[in-house]
């Protein structure tokens, strides 16, 4: 078949060429120029080449060392609340009730967190999690446990894990709830008549079903976690000393803080090429568990019976 | 292996039922003899499926008790008896291989290890199932899942019945015969009972001894195919059964004649009994209904002739009155108007809808 050439067509296509160019190219362009130069201020600039990506990912360096300790910190604070609020997504799910008026009420209860400002969510702990005043600060000191988010590292790590729980548990939950309403009645028919066992019902069925809601999940819990920010930053803002300072947290103190462009500007690319990369695996494993859905079409899901 | 009895089986979805309207399922009481191969034919939504699951067990019945050979198995879940069930969509688990499917509901009964394995291997043969026995049960075709799901109810040697909810809806129409004349074949060998849901006349004739029409919850008829065919017990079993239906007239019947806006039929037997005020009607299907040329028999009116290969069925208007009847070999037809012969042997009267029998007759 033969295409129809047009130039006119280029007309349809620049409008979107130029926004996505002063959107996302121009930033970014801005970002890589500065991440190959130094400045000591005053607009004056000297060509760096990419002295420093070599400091930025060699460990033994201020830049580096400083950037890796961020990085793990980071991974280490995804794996703790994904280990957290997946199963515990799935078990609330699990126990949210089915039909009824009961399902309203329940949503709208899981969708408030979410609903909350970031910035307020940071706020509402820093004051709830205060020793001197705060409900579970002075709550915990009270029984004996010596609680202060702000001068004992394990104290601010609990109390900022127990936020984000606290805050996108019912993301995790709801997108579970979802997967687990489309599944048939039949399917539990079948396995009450095969005489399949609670535990049973839940590996056979509940969980194959759910895998795809559970991969999107995990993408989103993991990428948000990843570029965590906001939260932390109004809590313990990186502290105490560096124990809470994530990628982001850092970038901004390198940034804006010591003003140094280039140093910053290295790491946002890299840091941005990580996020980019871990899109792309998830991308592929879902395209992938996609095909297995797709390829071979299960009337099923299509009429509820 | 079991008879299962219906006793004063009743079944409303809501909680308080006042009337009959409230009864999805109106007062049913019928034994399903052990190894009978039944069919339970009727439209969607006159509570065939409804009444599947009460003989499972997945909805329990308002009122009226349901006994496997003598004993009350009403209250017991699901799981506790002897049934296996096939739904409408075949129902595999996805992670497991087609193997791991069928040994499902023995080890969750925790059989021993050897029989699961006997057990699984004979009724994959039996299935031809065997050479994808170590596939995964999610990528095989809609046909072969649907074995899977039927194989996981005969693995069980406990098994009493087998119940199917319209198992072959999603086949491809040139597996249907296929997976149907394997289910005769099994029943024959098996000796199970087996319970078929349908709202396809084929499908149930084809495959049951005995056809149990149900209309708007509540059994209308129960009978062998050809009971169904030569003797309509209601209107509605006339018109679901048979292709086309069974024309039914409003008439007027006076001693041995039946009069149809006027134009008398003969029948063969006299009506005495027939309920004052009822709705009389005349029923005889296309089979025995043939057209004539004009000035013989009824006079009709013919609208068109369908050529269905085999048959020939013509459109009729009987005292604007539409109808259907055969056409015969040879005979053509100039105009609209022709002429209609009925076997009267094959003539039923209905009032209100149910077939009334005729006294005295040849």
């Amino acid at each position: 078949m033969e295409k129809p050439i047009n130039n006119r067509a280029w007309l349809l296509v620049a409008p979107v060429f130029l926004i996505v160019a002063f959107s996302a190219i121009v930033p970014i362009m801005t970002v890589v120029n500065y991440s190959v130069q130094d400045t000591f201020g005053n607009n004056q600039f000297f060509w760096n080449g990419l002295g420093w990506f070599q400091e930025l990912l060699d460990p033994s360096t201020e830049l580096g060392g400083r950037f890796f300790a961020a990085l793990w910190r980071n991974l280490a604070f995804s794996a703790i609340i994904l280990a957290i609020e997946v199963p515990l997504g799935i078990l609330v799910a699990l126990s949210m009730p089915r039909e009824g008026w009961k399902v309203a009420a329940t949503l709208v209860v899981m969708a408030l967190p979410l609903l909350i400002p970031w910035n307020v969510v940071g706020t509402i702990w820093q004051v709830f999690a205060r020793a001197d005043i705060g409900l579970l600060g002075y709550g915990l000191n009270w029984l004996g446990i010596d609680y202060n988010y702000t001068g004992d590292t394990l104290s601010a790590w609990i109390t900022i894990v127990v936020m984000d729980v606290w805050h996108w548990t019912s993301l995790v939950a709801l997108l579970c709830y979802a997967g687990l309403k489309s599944i048939p009645d039949a399917y539990y028919q079948a396995a009450r008549i095969d005489g399949a066992s609670r535990w049973a019902i839940f590996t056979t069925i509940q969980l194959p079903k759910m895998k795809r809601v559970l991969l999107i999940a995990v993408l989103l819990r993991f990428m948000d976690s990843f570029m965590i920010y906001t939260e932390p930053f109004v809590l313990t803002g990186g502290g105490p000393g560096n124990a809470t300072t994530f990628l982001s947290i850092d970038l901004v103190k390198l940034a804006l803080g010591q003003f140094d462009l280039g140093k910053a500007a290295a790491m946002s690319l890299v840091y941005n090429l990580i996020v980019l990369a871990v899109c792309w695996v998830f991308y592929t494993v879902m395209t992938h568990a996609g095909q297995d859905y797709d390829g071979n079409r299960r009337p099923q899901e299509e009429t509820p019976a | 292996m079991a008879s299962i009895t219906l006793d004063h089986l009743a079944h409303a979805y809501r909680p308080d039922p006042r009337g009959p309207q409230d009864y999805q399922l109106k007062e049913i009481n019928h034994v399903w003899r052990q190894g009978g191969a039944y069919a339970l034919l009727g439209p969607s939504g006159c509570g065939k499926t409804t009444l599947l699951n009460i003989i499972s067990g997945l909805v329990t019945p308002t009122t009226g008790r349901i006994l496997f050979d003598g004993r009350d198995v009403t209250h017991l879940p699901t799981e506790a008896r002897n049934i296996a069930q096939v739904f409408q969509f075949p129902v595999v688990y996805d992670t497991m291989t087609v193997r791991e499917n069928l040994a499902f509901p023995l080890k969750n009964r925790h059989v021993p290890r050897a029989d699961i394995v006997r057990r699984v291997e004979e009724i994959a043969s039996r299935l031809d199932l065997s050479a994808v026995l170590d596939r995964k049960a999610q990528n095989l075709t809609a046909d072969a899942k649907q074995k899977i799901s039927l194989g996981r109810g005969l693995v069980r040697s406990d098994v009493a019945a087998i119940l199917f909810d319209e198992p072959l809806t999603v086949i491809d129409p040139h597996l249907k015969w296929q997976l149907r004349s394997s289910l005769k074949e099994l029943h024959r060998a098996l000796d199970l009972t087996m319970i078929y849901v349908t709202h396809d006349q084929t499908e149930a004739l084809t495959f049951a001894d005995t056809v149990v029409v149900m209309h708007d919850g509540s059994v209308v008829q129960t009978g062998s195919p050809e009971e169904l065919f030569l003797r309509p017990a209601h209107t509605f079993v006339g018109h679901f059964i048979g292709s086309p239906g069974m024309n039914v007239l409003p008439a007027e019947v006076r001693g041995r004649t039946a009069y149809i806006e006027g134009i008398a039929i003969a029948l063969p037997s006299a009506y005495p009994a027939l309920p004052p005020g009822a709705r009389i009607e005349l029923g005889v299907r296309p089979e025995f209904a043939e057209l004539t040329r004009a000035g013989t028999g009824v006079p009709v009116k013919v609208r068109r002739i369908d050529d269905l290969g085999r048959t020939r069925i013509a459109r009729i208007e009987i005292a604007g009155h539409a109808a259907a009847a055969t056409v015969p070999e040879g005979l053509s037809i100039e105009g609209d108007a022709a002429g209609l012969k009925l076997e009267p042997g094959q003539i039923h009267i209905y009032a209100d809808g149910a077939r009334v029998a005729g006294e005295g007759g040849a």
